[in-house]
């Protein structure tokens, strides 16, 4: 059998949801984003409220999901996706409205946005990628940078004494009253990915009911920017990251764990 | 039928934007323009058409706001002062790129740095030279009175739309600030989100219902495509010098000297120009209206006629460039102009005319 006819549509067991387009993912082969996308989209289209759903792409290597996401989008400065989604979601109070964002633009340049945004209890969904670097300009130190990790702005390994601790962003924003749901998931193993398809969905089913903001964290993997092929990255990630950012639900229902 | 009322430049702006059936408003405190919000916040206009008004947490945050409603169709406006539009320009950048239409208000104090809470014309340079990144322009608007507060507030709204671009209202500590009589506009319905749907469909982010998606960036990573873009961006700014250029002259038609001033400058001009009248200097008073597009062509003709030119304004010679520009060196160009918060009077003004153009 030829690949081609493994692929027909007759033939496939699996397939990518259709609210992905047919756009080649300019991510790095292994990178853990495309399979951020799909979920994402999976819910989306699963509660069939694609035509209600509009989406902010972040600035960082997913500052072009909406080449990729087959849905409304509008795609925000560096840092400033919350306040944007904010105003739609304060103008629209009846669409989904949800961010995208890497590390260093949700936890660095945006800190601010990120966390009034969630002070405030907008009923939107935060999709936190926390790669613990800058992927899109090749590999600089980010707040979620480990203890020691090597970047480019942090060659012999990011020195706490200078540089503090990497920040737990994610359990700062979770004592938050507006806040009602926080999950840190993973998505770089089947069993993963579907615990992470299950944050996603409770996530968007919250804004239905609109109880406020939820945060779901996917810690996933630079391959590129950490230097490793994708196999390693993802050891390297369940080893060191892992321990530092553990998974797992951290606020169901307005209520820490 | 309009209603008259005794109002402050900054109050009669922010009634005047529930009037004018806006959607939104997102502001962060800076004096002198904290009436703008705190109007908004006691009025309650949520309660009177739906119009959402948010206290942001900064002046990045509250342009950023625009940004995301304005990407839905809405009509949104942002006031601040002059660090706080610092804050704000890549924002306002941003919307030029993705074609945004949006509303700015600038109630300039001096500067630079912290500089003084008092009024200025310091931010002629920003508003109409750039100001943020990249090759765009503003449309400037400016009010030189409280009843051009309120109205420029809805022409604002229709330039904004009319070329999908950010509107900047440029006004300062002195309009912003004093009580005048104004005829208030009736209140316009806001669009219901049906009519938005039906208007800005073709390109606003509202939910693909019953059509394509639609994708709002600035951003082009294939160089032809972003020069097509800005391309685009440039054609709507020559658009805008031929259709929407707006300019006022005072007793030109027989002057032999000419003063430019806009805001409240020209406020104060106009006076200058009474009492040089009754010395018998014949000065005439020329009013840009809109900054950008600049009325050159008037200035080029009027180089013609008159002696000399005197670009009054709150600050140590911005505007004065753009006059020079447009008269091609012709005649002499001088400027004159107080800053740190001063005022000039006219007198100083007259003063001036005589010292650096009669001679
Ligand atoms: C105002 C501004 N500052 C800096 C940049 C450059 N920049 C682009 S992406 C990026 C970091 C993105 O990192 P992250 O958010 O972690 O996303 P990732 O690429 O890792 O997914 C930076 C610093 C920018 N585009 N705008
Ligand atoms: S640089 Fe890193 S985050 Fe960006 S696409 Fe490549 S692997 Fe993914
Ligand atoms: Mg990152």
């Amino acid at each position: 059998m030829e690949v081609l006819d493994i692929i027909k549509p007759e033939n496939q067991v699996f397939c990518k949801t259709k609210l992905m387009t047919d756009c080649p993912l300019s991510y790095c082969p292994g990178c853990g984003h495309g399979t951020a996308h799909n979920l994402t989209m999976e819910v989306i289209d699963e509660m069939g409220i694609s035509e209600d759903t509009i989406g902010v792409a972040p600035v960082g290597c997913s500052v072009l999901a909406y080449d990729f996401m087959n849905i409304d989008m509008t795609q925000a400065a560096h840092g400033r996706a919350p306040a944007v989604a904010t105003a739609i979601a304060r103008t629209w109070p009846e669409k989904y409205v949800f961010t995208y964002q890497g590390d260093g633009d949700l936890a660095a340049i945006g800190t601010a946005e990120t966390i009034h945004a969630c002070n405030r209890g907008e009923n939107i969904v935060i999709i936190f990628v926390n790669n613990g670097i800058y992927g899109m300009t090749g590999g600089q130190m980010a707040p979620t940078t480990l203890e020691g990790m090597k970047s480019s702005t942090s060659p012999y390994g990011r020195d706490i004494e200078t540089m503090g601790a990497p920040l737990k962003i994610t359990e700062l924003i979770a004592n938050l009253p507006g806040v009602n749901f926080v999950s840190r998931q993973s998505v770089h193993t089947h069993k993963h990915a579907r615990k992470a398809k299950k944050a996603i969905r409770k996530a968007f089913e919250n804004i239905k009911m609109k109880k406020g903001l939820s945060f779901v964290e996917i810690v996933s993997n630079c391959n590129s920017g950490w230097k490793m092929t994708p196999l390693e990255s993802n050891i390297w990630m369940e080893k060191n990251m892992f321990p530092y950012f553990p998974l797992g639900d951290i606020k169901v229902d307005g209520k820490l764990k | 039928m309009s209603e008259l009322k005794l109002m402050k430049g900054n109050e009669a702006l922010a009634e005047a934007t529930i009037r004018a059936g806006a959607d939104a408003y997102f502001g962060y405190p800076i004096t002198p323009q904290t009436e703008i919000i705190e109007y908004l916040m006691t009025e309650q206009p949520e309660k009177r058409t739906g119009m959402v008004v948010l206290q942001a947490e900064s002046e990045l945050a509250a342009i950023n706001m625009v940004y995301g409603a304005a990407s839905t169709g809405k009509k949104v406006m942002t006031s601040s002062s002059s660090p706080g539009i610092s804050l704000k320009l890549e924002g306002i950048s941003y919307m030029a790129g993705a074609e945004l239409p949006g509303v700015i208000v600038n109630v300039v104090r001096g500067g630079p740095g912290l500089g003084t809470i008092q009024p200025s014309q310091a931010d002629y340079f920003q508003s109409v030279k750039g100001g943020g990144h990249g090759d765009y322009k503003l449309y400037v608007l400016a009010p030189s009175s409280v009843q051009e507060m309120s109205d420029f507030v809805e022409d604002a709204f229709d330039i904004a739309f009319k070329y999908r671009a950010p509107v900047l209202i440029l006004s300062d500590g002195l309009i912003g600030q004093m009580m005048e009589k104004v005829y208030l506009k009736d209140q316009k319905p806001r669009l219901t989100n049906e009519e938005v749907i039906e208007k800005y469909g073709d390109w606003a982010v509202t939910g693909k219902k019953g059509r394509e998606r639609n994708i709002i960036t600035s951003l082009d990573l294939q160089s032809e495509k972003m020069e097509a873009r800005v391309r685009r961006l440039m054609k709507k700014y020559e658009k805008m010098e031929k259709e929407d250029m707006r300019f006022e002259k005072t007793l030109c038609d027989d002057a032999d000297y000419l003063i430019v001033a806009y805001g409240s400058s020209a406020r104060i001009s106009q006076k200058a120009v009474e009492l040089g009248r009754k010395k018998g200097i014949k000065i005439g008073l020329l009013r840009p209206i809109t900054l950008f597009p600049y009325p050159k062509q008037p200035l080029f003709e009027l180089a013609n006629q008159v002696k000399g030119i005197l670009s009054v304004e709150l600050n140590a010679g911005q505007m004065v460039e753009d006059v020079r520009l447009a008269v091609e060196h012709k005649i002499p160009v001088a400027h004159f102009g107080r800053t740190g918060g001063i005022i000039h009077t006219p007198e100083e003004i007259l003063e001036a005319l005589e010292q650096k153009i009669i001679k």
